[in-house]
């Protein structure tokens, strides 16, 4: 009986403690006077009822940075990218701009519906698949490490110019088992510390870890400039540390798994605006 | 023959002493998610528990457990509940068995198993990100009782 009751007094004090703190703040952002939601009701199947951007768990000087391109420190690497896009490279002697053209234009939304199922390859991939494909078949160069400099400033580059637009994955068709092997690693609890994604990002966004102010965990920000070790972070480098975090065995940046759970958790976020370069913790 | 039976007596208890050691992490006795017995054998250390719950390389238990009485370390975490009182609202046993395997009393918390070395997925070798090649408990025996100690100085 003690058990119980002593069960109950947890339970409810970290449930007021939930209603408390598990609010983001009130914020709105716009970048360069543009606004991008940062908040939108969830769909009926989603587990969660309202849907907040990681922006808006920040604090007040992060928050700032994002708001203006010209503070924004992402926007460094953004710049190396655009020179690349025109940078001949490989035996083709193709740059990207040769098929691609202006940035701006054919790169409109591809970050939006990122990932998504490739029939030719036959797997969900992210942007990094698809600009290694260019690379290696188009361009006949080297194809780009995953969750390093040059790959993440131009899947920065690529996801700047969907900027401001809804996050809609397609999870139907054969890109279903994808998104359930996704959502089973989600709940999944890794590692030493039997933590899931859903244990800190469902369970106890709003609520502190340390020095760390929890947030849903979505990716609609990615690749994003993290002040902590000041340089494009991919969604999934950041999947590797937190897993990594769990003291688990983590994946690897662009295996099976980590696409498989990109692709959920994007569709976590749908809805909310591609805010990429985002500006973080 | 009373003489025999406090001989063997005697025995039981040298015997029950010599192999009194830490009890491993497989071998946890839980009753309703309580430990009765010291892990190590030993009573615990308030102050070293102290030292352990704010370490972060240790317990790290204020990253999620708020609390008063360790104002002096920084960024406590509210995923938990604040630790201040729980010498109060818990036995010595409850204590220790929460913080050896908190899920034994509370099914599908999200708090770690501090003395737990099987059962893990994916289980890493520290946070290198790399497998594991062998699984020590989060904190060992004395370490546990060292915290129990503490917590039972957390008192309204």
């Amino acid at each position: 009986m003690r058990h119980m009751i002593a069960a109950l007094c947890a339970a409810t004090a970290s449930g007021l403690a939930l209603a408390a703190l598990a609010e983001p703040d009130d914020q709105s952002l716009a970048v360069d006077g543009v606004e991008l939601v940062t908040e939108i009701k969830a769909s009926d199947e989603h587990p969660l009822d309202m849907l907040y951007s990681g922006w808006r768990f920040r604090t007040d000087e992060t928050q700032a940075l994002q708001t203006d391109d010209f503070d924004n420190p992402a926007f460094i690497f953004v710049e190396q990218a655009v020179d690349a896009w025109d940078t001949v490279e490989g035996e083709a002697g193709k740059s990207c701009a040769e098929c691609h053209g202006a940035v701006e234009e054919s790169m409109k939304g591809v970050r939006a519906g990122m990932p998504k199922w490739d029939a030719e390859a036959g797997e969900v991939w992210s942007v990094e698949n698809f600009v290694n494909r260019c690379r290696t078949e188009r361009m006949q160069a080297e194809p780009w490490k995953w969750d390093k400099a040059d790959m993440n400033a131009m899947a920065a580059l690529i996801g700047l110019q969907s900027r401001g637009m809804p996050v809609d994955v397609d999870v139907s068709g054969p890109a279903e088992p994808w998104f359930k092997r996704g959502e089973e690693m989600y709940y999944t609890r890794y590692g030493q510390l039997e933590l899931s994604c859903a244990s800190c990002h469902e369970e106890n966004y709003g609520n502190m870890i340390r020095a760390d102010h929890l947030s849903q965990g979505h990716i609609n920000g990615f690749p994003t400039y993290r002040l902590k070790n000041t340089k494009l972070n991919s969604v999934h480098g950041r999947f590797k540390g937190c897993i990594r975090d769990t003291r688990a065995h983590t994946f690897k940046p662009g295996s099976e798994e980590f696409r498989a759970l990109e692709l959920y958790v994007a569709w976590r976020g749908e809805g909310l605006a591609v805010e990429t370069p985002s500006v973080r913790q | 023959m009373k003489q025999t039976v406090l001989g063997l007596v005697i025995s039981a208890v040298i015997a029950g002493t010599a192999i009194a050691g830490p009890v491993s992490p497989q071998s946890v006795v839980y009753a309703d998610g309580a430990v009765a017995a010291s892990l190590s054998g030993a009573t615990g250390d308030p102050s070293s528990g102290r030292e352990i719950i704010i370490t972060k390389g240790q317990g790290n238990c204020i990253a999620c457990h708020a609390s008063e009485a360790l104002a002096d370390a920084a960024w406590h975490g509210e995923v938990g509940p604040v630790l201040d009182g729980v010498g109060d609202r818990w036995s010595e046993a409850e204590l220790r068995g929460i913080i050896a395997n908190a899920k034994m009393m509370f099914e599908g918390t999200v708090m770690p198993s501090f003395y737990k070395t099987d059962g893990f997925i994916r289980p890493g070798d520290g946070y290198t990100g790399e497998p594991a090649t062998q699984i020590d408990p989060i904190l060992s025996a004395q370490q546990i009782e060292d915290v129990v100690a503490y917590l039972m100085t957390l008192k309204e």
